[in-house]
């Protein structure tokens, strides 16, 4: 099956994401967090944050509602039998706390075949509610057998 | 720890139980059935349910973080997924300093289990 790179380019209506408290802690809980910040209202109150803060890989959480439609998009046209979670990047900008109203828009950045694979290569681009950058995720998805 | 080139991040070892990957699943929206249904999984092919690529991602995370002082010193954070990695086994971070400017510092960490390095290349920068 040839690679269509038609999508390359497209980006998908922005989806905000509501930051709770208690999915924070959800969060941080199941990775393994320890730290007050993550945890306990008031320590991160005590530390200048209005709420408990997200540990960074939270953005998975928030982003995910807008990665959705590009990754099914029939235009993208994945293989999710063949399809493997290659590589991915984070970089991130002010700490997100419970409470911020954060903004995700997706845009396909590429589509490439290499030695009989297909990588898919999106980019969440993450804004909260003051309009500050929180994050920028770079997704790279491997299909074999392109 | 002394931050300078060439020292090592202190490890992080974790030990996900039989049910994590379905608290994962929960707390982060991903119910792929590779990672809750042991049935499903042997079916396609695996030897059973395997751990999310993103929670490894997220203890080589936390392994920055625990070593630099907080969430805010972590900037940017780049893996490789390779191999596949299971519940009740477990997960060995490591990493190590390799380059650093003033308050600026690169690690280059992996996280392996059982042998089978499960993320490699992985590149974090922070701000200490």
């Amino acid at each position: 099956m040839a690679l269509s790179t038609a999508a390359v380019g497209t980006s998908y209506a922005p989806v905000t994401y509501a930051v709770g408290r208690e999915k924070v802690r959800e969060y941080a809980l199941v990775v393994g967090e320890t730290n007050p910040l993550h945890l306990d209202p008031a320590a991160a109150r005590a530390a200048g944050y209005a709420d408990v803060v997200a540990p960074p890989m939270f953005a998975v959480v928030y982003a995910a509602p807008a990665m959705g439609p590009a990754i099914f998009d029939p235009a993208v046209g994945m293989d999710f039998a063949l399809m493997v979670h290659g590589g991915q990047e984070f970089a991130w900008g002010p700490l997100v706390v419970a409470g911020d109203e954060v903004r995700t828009t997706v845009t396909v950045r590429s589509i490439e075949e290499r030695g009989g694979m297909g990588f898919f290569v999106f980019e969440s681009v993450s804004t909260n509610q003051a309009g500050h950058t929180v994050c920028v995720g770079t997704w790279t998805n491997i299909v074999r057998g392109i | 720890m002394e931050w300078e080139v060439g020292a090592a991040v202190p490890e992080l070892k974790a030990t996900p139980d039989k049910y994590l990957t379905v608290r994962y699943a929960g707390a982060s929206g991903d119910f792929n059935p590779i990672h809750i249904d042991e049935e499903f999984a042997k079916a396609v092919g695996l030897p059973g349910r395997i751990l999310h690529g993103l929670y490894g991602m997220a203890l080589v995370a936390r392994a920055q973080t625990d070593a630099a002082g907080g969430p805010a010193a972590l900037r940017r954070l780049g893996v490789q997924f390779r191999g596949m990695a299971f519940p009740e086994q477990e997960v060995v971070v490591t990493g190590t300093v390799v380059e650093l400017d003033g308050g600026r510092v690169v690690v280059e960490a992996e996280a392996v289990q059982s042998g089978t390095a499960i993320i490699r290349n992985a590149r974090a920068e922070l701000e200490l």
